[in-house]
C-alpha cells in the first residue's frame, strides 16, 4: 500500500516541481495572450497618440464612442447569443426594420407610442429566431441567415421600398435619443453605458448569466445539470432583439429619416467586434466588458487611421489583420504552440 | 427496395421536386395573374434564367466545396469585386496598350490569378493557424473589401471592350456563354469531387477530421487547395458577369456569400462537412432563381422574394432535421 503512494506521491509532485518554473513563464506569456486584446488597444492609443495629438482630445474620444453607440448596443445584444453557443446574423436586417418601423410610426401614432410598438414589433421577431433556435434547435447560421434574407423582404415590404421620413423634423422631440446632450455627454453615449451596464450585471453576477456560460460551454451538461436550454436560448435571443430595437432607436433619432437598407453589412461588423472582444464563435466564453472593448477598437482605429492621414478604407484593411491576429493569438495561447497542429 | 432508399431519394431529388412544383405553380398562376401574354415555360425564359443564375451559380459551386469539407467561405463577393476590378482595370493599363485584343486573354488570367491569391491567403491562414474558417473568412470579407475601395475609391471601374461584350452576349449552340461557364464550372468540380482523391479527401476530412488524419490524410494541403478553388471560383464568377456590364461598383458582389450560402443549403448540403453533392447545388441555385423569376412573373413585389426565400430557408432546415430525426438516438432535453 505504502508502496503505492509513494509512487503516486513522486508522479504527482515530480513534474509538478519541475514544471512549476515552465509554468510561470508559459503562465505569462498566456496572461500576455489573453489580455493581448487589451495590450493591443494600448499600444494602439499611444501609437495614434503619438501620431497625432488631437487623437487624446476628449472632443474627439466623445465623437468615437458616440459614433460606436448604435454598432456597441447591437454587439451587447450579440454578445449573449455567442456566449450561448449560436449565431445571430439577422441584426442587421433587423436594425432596418427596427429603425423604418419606428420612423413610420411616429407619424403615425406619435413618438410615445411608436417606441413602445416598434420595441414589440423587434421583441416578436427576436422571439420567433429564439423559438426556432432554441426550441426546434435549427442551426442558428442557417435560421438567422434566413430570417436576414426575411427581415429585409419585409421592410421592403412594410415601406414599399421607399425611404422613410419624418414630415415635421424641428417641431418633434423624438431627436432627443440621438443628438442632444446630458450634461455634456451625447444621449447615444449614456444609452450605450446604460445598456452595457445592465447586461454586464446580468450576465457576470445573475443566475441567468452563469446559466448562458454554462450552456454555451457544455450545452449537454447544462441539460443534465438542470438547467433548460431551450428557455436560456431563446432569452438571448429575446436580449439580442431588444439591443438591436434600441440601436435601431438611436438610428432612428439621430436621422430623422432612413434607408431600407441602413443596417445592411453591419451584422458581420458587430460580429467583427464581438470576436475582437474574445469571445469564442463555440460558446461558453466572453464578457460585456470584452465586447464593448471590441467595439472601441474598431471605432478608434478607424478614427485612428483617419487621424494619422490614412485613407478611409484602409480600417478594413487592418481591422481584417487585427481581427486574424487577436483570435490567433487566443488560440495559441490556449493551445501553448504558435501554428495550428493541422497536418 | 432496402428500407430507407425511398427517403433518401426523396431528399436527393427534393430540390429538382421543388423546382418543378415551382414551373408549374408559376405557369398556372401566371395565366391569370401575368400581365405579360408571354408563357413562363418559354425557352427564351429559361435559357435567360439559366444565364442570370451563372453568378451566383459559380460561387455556390465552390460554396459547396468548401461546405463538404467543413469550413465556410464569407469572403467570396470580396473576392468577386477584387477580381472584377483588375479584370476591367488591366484592360487600360498601358504596359497591355500593344496588345490589341489580346488584351483580353490577359485581363482574364490577371483576374483568375487575384482570385487564387485571395482565396490561398485564406486557405494559407486557416491551415496554419488554426483559426477558424468563418472567422478568418469574415475578416477576409472587410479586408478584401477594403482592398476594393483602396484600389479605385468610391468610383465604378468602368472599361467596355466591344469584343468582349460581343463575347459575352454571344449565344453557342443556343445556349449563352454565361450558361457554359455555369455547366462548364458544375461539370469540372463534380468531376473533381467524386473521382478524384482530392475529392474522395474532402468528403473524409468534413465527415470525420480526426479520423481522416488518422488514416493519413493531410487536412492542410485539401484546405488549401479549396480555399484557392473557391478564389478561382469567385473570380470566373466575376469574369463572366463584368465581361458583359463592364463596369463594376466598389460594393457589388454584397451579399452574394449569403445567397451562395443560401443556394448550398437548399440543395442539401450540410453544415456540418462530410456530405453534399454539386449537382444539387446547381438545382438549389436554379430554385432561387426560379422564385425570383416566378414571382415577378406573376406581379408579386420584387420585396416579397427575400421574405420568401429566407422562410423557404428555414423550413427546408427544419424539413430535414424533421426526416434526418427519425431512428437516430436524439438526447431528449
Amino acid at each position: 500500500m505504502a508502496d503505492v503512494t509513494d509512487k503516486t506521491e513522486a508522479r504527482t509532485s515530480g513534474p509538478r516541481e519541475s514544471g512549476m518554473n515552465s509554468f510561470n513563464l508559459a503562465g505569462a506569456g498566456r496572461l500576455l495572450a489573453r489580455q493581448g486584446i487589451l495590450v493591443a488597444f494600448a499600444v494602439f492609443m499611444i501609437g495614434f497618440t503619438l501620431a497625432n495629438e488631437r487623437f487624446l482630445d476628449p472632443d474627439n474620444i466623445m465623437g468615437v464612442i458616440r459614433s460606436s453607440a448604435i454598432l456597441g448596443v447591437m454587439a451587447l445584444g450579440v454578445t449573449f447569443v455567442v456566449i450561448s453557443g449560436n449565431l445571430d446574423l439577422s441584426v442587421g436586417s433587423m436594425m432596418s426594420f427596427a429603425t423604418i418601423v419606428v420612423l413610420d410610426l411616429h407619424d403615425k401614432i406619435g413618438p410615445a407610442l411608436a417606441i413602445p410598438g416598434m420595441y414589440a414589433m423587434v421583441l416578436c421577431l427576436g422571439a420567433f429566431i429564439g423559438f426556432l433556435v432554441g426550441y426546434l434547435k435549427l442551426n442558428s447560421l442557417i435560421v438567422t441567415l434566413g430570417m436576414l434574407s426575411a427581415i429585409h423582404g419585409l421592410t421592403l415590404t412594410y415601406s414599399g421600398g421607399k425611404n422613410m421620413d419624418i414630415a415635421d423634423k424641428e417641431g418633434t422631440w423624438f431627436s432627443v435619443f440621438g443628438q442632444s446632450d446630458v450634461l455634456g455627454i451625447p444621449v447615444p453615449i449614456l444609452l450605450f453605458a446604460l445598456v452595457a451596464s445592465v447586461l454586464g450585471i446580468l450576465l457576470a453576477k445573475t443566475p441567468f448569466g452563469r446559466k448562458v456560460y454554462a450552456v454555451g460551454g457544455n450545452g449537454t451538461a447544462a441539460t443534465f445539470s438542470g438547467i433548460r436550454r431551450a428557455r436560456v436560448v431563446f432569452t438571448c435571443y429575446l436580449l439580442s432583439a431588444f439591443c438591436v430595437a434600441t440601436a435601431g432607436l438611436l438610428q432612428a433619432s439621430r436621422s430623422l429619416g432612413s434607408q431600407n437598407t441602413v443596417g445592411q453589412g453591419l451584422e458581420l461588423e458587430v460580429l467583427a467586434a464581438v470576436i475582437l472582444g474574445g469571445a469564442s464563435l463555440l460558446g461558453g466564453s466572453g464578457t460585456i466588458f470584452k465586447t464593448v472593448i471590441g467595439v472601441l477598437i474598431l471605432g478608434f482605429i478607424q478614427n485612428g487611421l483617419l487621424l494619422v492621414g490614412l485613407q478611409f478604407y484602409a480600417q478594413y484593411v487592418v481591422t481584417w489583420i487585427i481581427i486574424i491576429l487577436a483570435v490567433w493569438l487566443d488560440i495559441a495561447a490556449k493551445r501553448g504552440k504558435l501554428w495550428s497542429p493541422i497536418a | 427496395m432496402e428500407p430507407g432508399t425511398l427517403s433518401t431519394f426523396l431528399k436527393r431529388g427534393a430540390i429538382w421536386g421543388f423546382i418543378v412544383l415551382q414551373l408549374v405553380f408559376f405557369s398556372i398562376a401566371g395565366k391569370y395573374l401575368s400581365l405579360s401574354d408571354t408563357a413562363f415555360m418559354d425557352l427564351d425564359n429559361m435559357l435567360l434564367l439559366l444565364k442570370q443564375s451563372a453568378p451566383i451559380g459559380i460561387i455556390a459551386v465552390g460554396m459547396t466545396v468548401i461546405m463538404i469539407n467543413g469550413n465556410i467561405d464569407l469572403s467570396v463577393g470580396a473576392i468577386f469585386a477584387l477580381a472584377a476590378v483588375v479584370m476591367l482595370d488591366s484592360m487600360t493599363w498601358p504596359v497591355f496598350a500593344g496588345l490589341g485584343d489580346w488584351v483580353i486573354p490577359v485581363a482574364w488570367a490577371l483576374a483568375l490569378l487575384t482570385g487564387i491569391v485571395l482565396g490561398a491567403i485564406n486557405g494559407l491562414i486557416v491551415w496554419k493557424t488554426g483559426v477558424d474558417a468563418f472567422i478568418v473568412t469574415l475578416g477576409a470579407m472587410l479586408g478584401y473589401r477594403g482592398l476594393v475601395f483602396m484600389y479605385n475609391g468610391e468610383q465604378p471601374t468602368s472599361h467596355l471592350n466591344w469584343t468582349l461584350v460581343d463575347f459575352a452576349e454571344a449565344q453557342f449552340l443556343g445556349l449563352p456563354t454565361a450558361a457554359w461557364f455555369l455547366l462548364g464550372t458544375v461539370a469540372v468540380v463534380w468531376f473533381i469531387m467524386n473521382r478524384t482523391v482530392h475529392g474522395r479527401n474532402a468528403y473524409a476530412i468534413g465527415d470525420n477530421r480526426e479520423a481522416a488524419v488518422n488514416a493519413g490524410i493531410r487536412v492542410g494541403p485539401h484546405f488549401l487547395m479549396n480555399f484557392m478553388l473557391i478564389g478561382f471560383l469567385a473570380a470566373l464568377s466575376a469574369v463572366v458577369f463584368y465581361s458583359e456590364s463592364g463596369s463594376v461598383n466598389p460594393n457589388d458582389g454584397q451579399l452574394y456569400e449569403l445567397w451562395a450560402i443560401t443556394a448550398v443549403v437548399l440543395g442539401g448540403t450540410k453544415l456540418t462537412g462530410g456530405s453534399g453533392s454539386i449537382i444539387s447545388t446547381l438545382g438549389g441555385v436554379i430554385a432561387i432563381q426560379l422564385l425570383r423569376k416566378g414571382l415577378g412573373h406573376i406581379g408579386a413585389d420584387t420585396e416579397t422574394v427575400n421574405l420568401v426565400i429566407g422562410l423557404i430557408l428555414i423550413a427546408v432546415l427544419f424539413l430535414d432535421r424533421q426526416l434526418n430525426l427519425k431512428g437516430k438516438q436524439e438526447l431528449r432535453v
